[in-house]
């Protein structure tokens, strides 16, 4: 591949795409106090820049391109009805000041999501304004605070997190000012019950639970665990990252946990985008409803047919509101659009499969890589990227080495419990014929590393770019196209 | 459905792990709870759920053909087409976070080039890669201010005249720790310069919108002195069509930028997917929150590429000492402000927001003309300005709704005193014929 220009690198001055027509208006003089100088943007034609995000496009390795079985983000297919009726006109095109009875299809449609999400996990009412996973466990951990101060219990501190948790748990206790103390795994990858017996004393705030937790395992005494934080008067926290095993299998809401978010965009099919937008709603048991972030939709009146009027409520308790307007809503329209697609046959069957592709994957490797814990995973599984017998090779060397096979590399050196952790989640939506040629190059790759490890240490081979310089990315630091000083003084 | 199993494959699979049903793989689930009934609708085919969506579209689409004033934080834009064409490619919209950036240049070199159109706007030196939205953005503004003054400056003040969502977003994150959100009481119809007497040694920063929430463009530079010389920070929430005309926030010497990107090619969906805009000095920017991508070299061939960096900062490797809990951001949504920023590029930028303060001055000045109602904004505005009516506004919205058009919003919703006001927002998408219109009905209904 030849070197990419920017954007900035193709701008010609007077180039112009889109044009705006004149103001009909009389003029009004401009501020002229608060005029900028100059503004430094590209300037290109329509085709340039077409052609620019498109080139730009090929670069990338999407669901769309290949198998992509990064685990703990559910990289399954993106239904394209999904972009169909996100982008009907009454959604895309609503303002969310509108007045309510301009918008009843919106409300309507947060008011049954909101129902099928609390009925999929087994909980009282869930809050759609969570904007991403980590953010609806900001919403959950700030509702077991509020909660128990409100009860007058100030002195529960702590937070209690797994060493296997994902670390938007950590970061998002600390930011809630509570103390994180770690609970060790046990040898078989559960929650060590003696660990967390000895830290539930009454400063406990709760326990952040992920199920199956990230080493794609079911909890194996989840019920007992949250009864013990219960009977030390914590509440528990379930990180729902992992929801697509569990639909139509079991409520979480049964295992005993209060509060879980979920993530449209991991179980829901909304699309990864690159990195987002995710949105995480947030699921409570009855006794917290009042506590959820503002506003929720209900039926506030019915007209004498028995029509209802959804409106936006704010609960009595609430923690307040966690970002501007109501939520993600597009991503709301596509997960309501999946889950009508799949009722409820549909849904445990998503989750059915995606354990079914993961144990099969799993049992075809687990002769060439070792697997930490033997057991029956649950949608996902970790294997380490290491052997004896080939001391340089890492999990960084495979994981590069599968690009050259047109394969995403899975989730590596997570969990941090696992050595040389590869994180491999395939989803429901992979076809045997995929699943078996992963199998296959992950058996050639580790020929490779005991025969000819070179190849390994210089992949990948055959993508646009090789390895890159990380280092020295964070010692130059050059964030920018042309820094506005250098491009005002080229002019 | 999108699973693709065929009766033959399940078998097959099944019989490699050596389990003979799919039960049997859920055993170690709990039995008394194992495969609940779902009370759920019925499984839809493709055609049948597109025609349920579609029903439910319809019940909105009145309101949305009509001619609309509201703004308050969320703004009607022309989307040039060729954005949308180009977030439909898979390739960019099926991809995640570019932790592989062999296979993930575009999504790097796309993020790369937005956080230069944002310094380029702002005037800052770094730009995340996005965050939610605005409100989030601002919260998380005042986390690095605080976090900069390394926890020891207890309290934020916040402009009286900030976004209400984006303080009691920032009041929300807030609550947990041992730190003050002070400027509720002032009045927020005062200059900001009466902010300065809020600031003290312990003030962490000051924060102001620009234009702020009631449209109105301010001149920060005594505040911003007077924040400095007291060792705290300024931060301004922007809306950045705006920068398209105005000055920049580096010339009131900000220390952190933030605001909501939606103004750049996203439709209003309601509320969401927006973006969230956080940029700051060279100074600090390892203390910004969330991904920042950089420009490096490939180790074999040396061509230029991007990586993400400084990921020292971020929850995957800090764990509980991140200076922010954020994961997924907003990428998509950040794709497409760096394709409406090219598509309009720096001549179409200025013109939109000419066009938004042209046509907002028009629209003001026809309504001040109007018997009994008042043109409450008496300062420079950009394109949303205040009118108190003769009647409370809840009744006037009412009576423009049966006319067929949205009116502003109303304020006395969140400001007290303020029952009778109004704020209208005008774009390019609120023509003279629009603004004609509502003059007409305002007269009628007053
Ligand atoms: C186990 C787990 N928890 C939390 C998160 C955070 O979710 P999000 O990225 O949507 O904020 C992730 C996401 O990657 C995850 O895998």
């Amino acid at each position: 591949m030849t070197e990419q220009k920017t954007i900035y690198e193709k701008s010609s001055p007077g180039r112009r795409a889109v044009r705006f027509p004149k103001p009909e208006v009389p003029l009004t003089a401009l501020p002229n106090e608060f005029l900028r100088k100059d503004l430094v943007l590209p300037e290109v034609d329509e085709l340039e820049a077409v052609r620019h995000f498109t080139n730009l496009s090929q670069l990338n390795h999407g669901v769309d391109t290949g198998f992509y079985p990064l685990g703990s983000c559910t990289m399954k297919y993106n239904p394209r009805i999904n972009e169909e009726t996100a982008r009907l006109s009454g959604f895309a095109k609503s303002h969310p000041l509108q007045p309510s009875e301009t918008v009843q299809g919106n409300l309507k449609l947060m008011y049954l999501l909101q129902k099928y999400l609390a009925e999929i996990s087994g909980f009282s009412q869930v809050t759609l304004q969570p904007a991403a996973g980590a953010h609806g466990e900001l919403t959950g951990v700030m509702i077991i605070r509020k909660y128990l101060y409100k009860k007058g219990e100030t002195q529960r501190n702590k937070i209690l997190i797994p060493d296997s948790a994902h670390g938007t748990n950590p970061a998002t206790s600390a930011m809630n000012n509570f103390k994180v103390v770690e609970i060790k795994s046990d040898a078989r990858g559960n929650i060590d019950l003696e660990a967390l017996r000895a830290e539930c004393d009454d400063t406990l705030a709760g326990l952040m639970l992920t199920n199956p937790n990230t080493l794609g395992m079911f909890e194996e005494n989840v019920q007992e665990v949250c009864k013990i934080v219960h009977d030390a008067g914590g509440l528990v926290y379930g990180d729902g990252a992992n929801m697509n095993a569990l639909l139509g299998i079991a409520k979480p809401a049964e295992f005993g946990i209060d509060i879980l978010h979920y993530n449209l965009h991991k179980t829901f099919s909304t699309p990864h985008g690159g990195g987002g937008p995710g949105s995480g709603p947030v699921g409570v048991v009855d006794f917290l409803v009042d506590y959820l972030p503002g506003p929720l939709v209900e039926i506030v009146e019915e007209d004498e047919e028995g029509n209802p009027f959804y409106d936006l409520v704010t609960p009595k308790h609430s923690i307040g509101r966690m970002k501007a307007f109501h939520g993600q809503f597009g991503m709301m329209v596509r997960a309501y659009t999946y889950i009508l697609m799949h009722g409820a046959k549909g849904l445990r069957e998503v989750s059915e499969m995606a354990v079914l592709n993961a144990n099969y994957l799993m049992h075809k490797l687990k002769d060439t890589y070792k697997i930490p814990y033997e057991r029956t995973c649950m949608h996902e599984f970790v294997i380490e990227g290491r052997w004896e017998d080939a001391p340089d090779i890492h999990a960084l060397d495979i994981s590069k080495r599968m690009m050259d096979f047109g394969i995403h590399p899975p989730t590596t050196y997570f969990p941090l419990i696992v050595k040389e952790a590869l994180m491999v989640e395939p989803t429901e939506t992979e076809n045997l014929e995929t699943l078996d040629y992963f199998v296959e190059v992950m058996l050639k790759i580790a020929k490779e590393a005991h025969e000819e490890p070179e190849i390994l240490h210089a992949a990948p081979l055959t993508t646009p770019i090789r390895r890159m310089d990380e280092v020295k990315a964070a010692k130059d630091l050059v964030l920018c196209c042309v820094w506005p000083e250098d491009a005002i003084r080229a002019e | 459905m999108f699973h693709p199993h065929t009766d033959t494959d399940r078998e097959k699979m099944l019989a490699a792990i050596g389990a003979k049903s799919l039960e049997e793989l859920f055993e170690i689930v709990p039995e008394d709870i194992r495969f609940p009934d779902l009370d759920l609708p019925k499984t839809h085919s493709e055609m049948e759920a597109y025609n349920a969506l579609y029903g439910l579209h319809t019940k909105n689409v009145p309101g949305i053909r009509m001619p609309n004033f509201l703004g308050a934080g969320a703004y009607r834009h022309y989307v040039p087409a060729a954005v949308d064409a180009i977030l439909r490619r898979g390739e960019f919209f099926t991809a995640y976070t570019p932790y592989q950036p062999e296979i993930s240049q575009g999504t790097l070199q796309a993020i790369f080039e937005y956080q230069s159109h944002v310094i380029n706007l702002t005037g800052m030196d770094a730009s995340n890669a996005s965050h939610y939205d605005g409100a989030t953005a601002a919260a998380e503004a005042v986390n690095m201010a605080y976090g900069i003054s390394r926890k020891k400056k207890k309290k934020a003040i916040i402009s009286p005249a900030l976004h209400p969502h984006y303080r009691e977003t920032i009041d929300t994150y807030f609550k947990p720790a041992d730190f003050d959100i002070g400027g509720e009481d002032l009045d927020p119809w005062s200059n900001p310069d009466t902010l300065i007497d809020s600031i003290d040694e312990d003030t962490a920063c000051v924060v102001v919108q620009y234009p702020d929430f009631f449209g109105r463009v301010f001149d920060y530079t005594a505040l911003g002195k007077a924040a400095h010389e007291a060792g705290s920070l300024l931060v301004m929430v922007v809306n950045p069509m705006a920068l398209g005309m105005l000055k920049a926030p580096s010339e009131f010497d900000a220390d952190i930028v933030c605001g909501e990107g939606q103004p750049f090619g996203i439709g209003l969906s309601y509320g969401g997917p927006y973006l969230g805009m956080l940029a700051t000095k060279k100074k600090h920017v390892r203390s910004l929150a969330g991904r920042i991508v950089g420009e490096t070299e490939d180790l074999v061939e040396r061509k230029r590429g991007y990586v993400l960096t400084l990921s020292a900062r971020e929850q995957h490797i800090r764990r509980e000492r991140a200076s922010s809990n954020i994961c997924s951001n907003q990428g998509l949504m950040a794709l497409a402000a760096t394709i409406y920023l090219t598509m309009v590029g720096k001549e179409g930028l200025r013109e939109v927001a000419e066009l938004c303060y042209q046509n907002a001055h028009y629209a003001a000045s026809q309504i001040a003309g109007l018997d009994n109602f008042e043109l409450v904004t008496d300062q420079t505005f950009f394109n949303e300005f205040v009118v108190k009516c003769p009647k409370p506004a809840e009744e006037i919205n009412k009576a423009l709704l049966e006319k067929g058009i949205i009116g502003g919003y109303e304020i006395g919703k969140d400001f007290d005193g303020m029952e009778n006001h109004l704020m209208f927002a005008v774009t390019e998408l609120n023509p003279k014929e629009d603004i004609d219109a509502l003059v007409s009905a305002l007269k009628e209904v007053a």
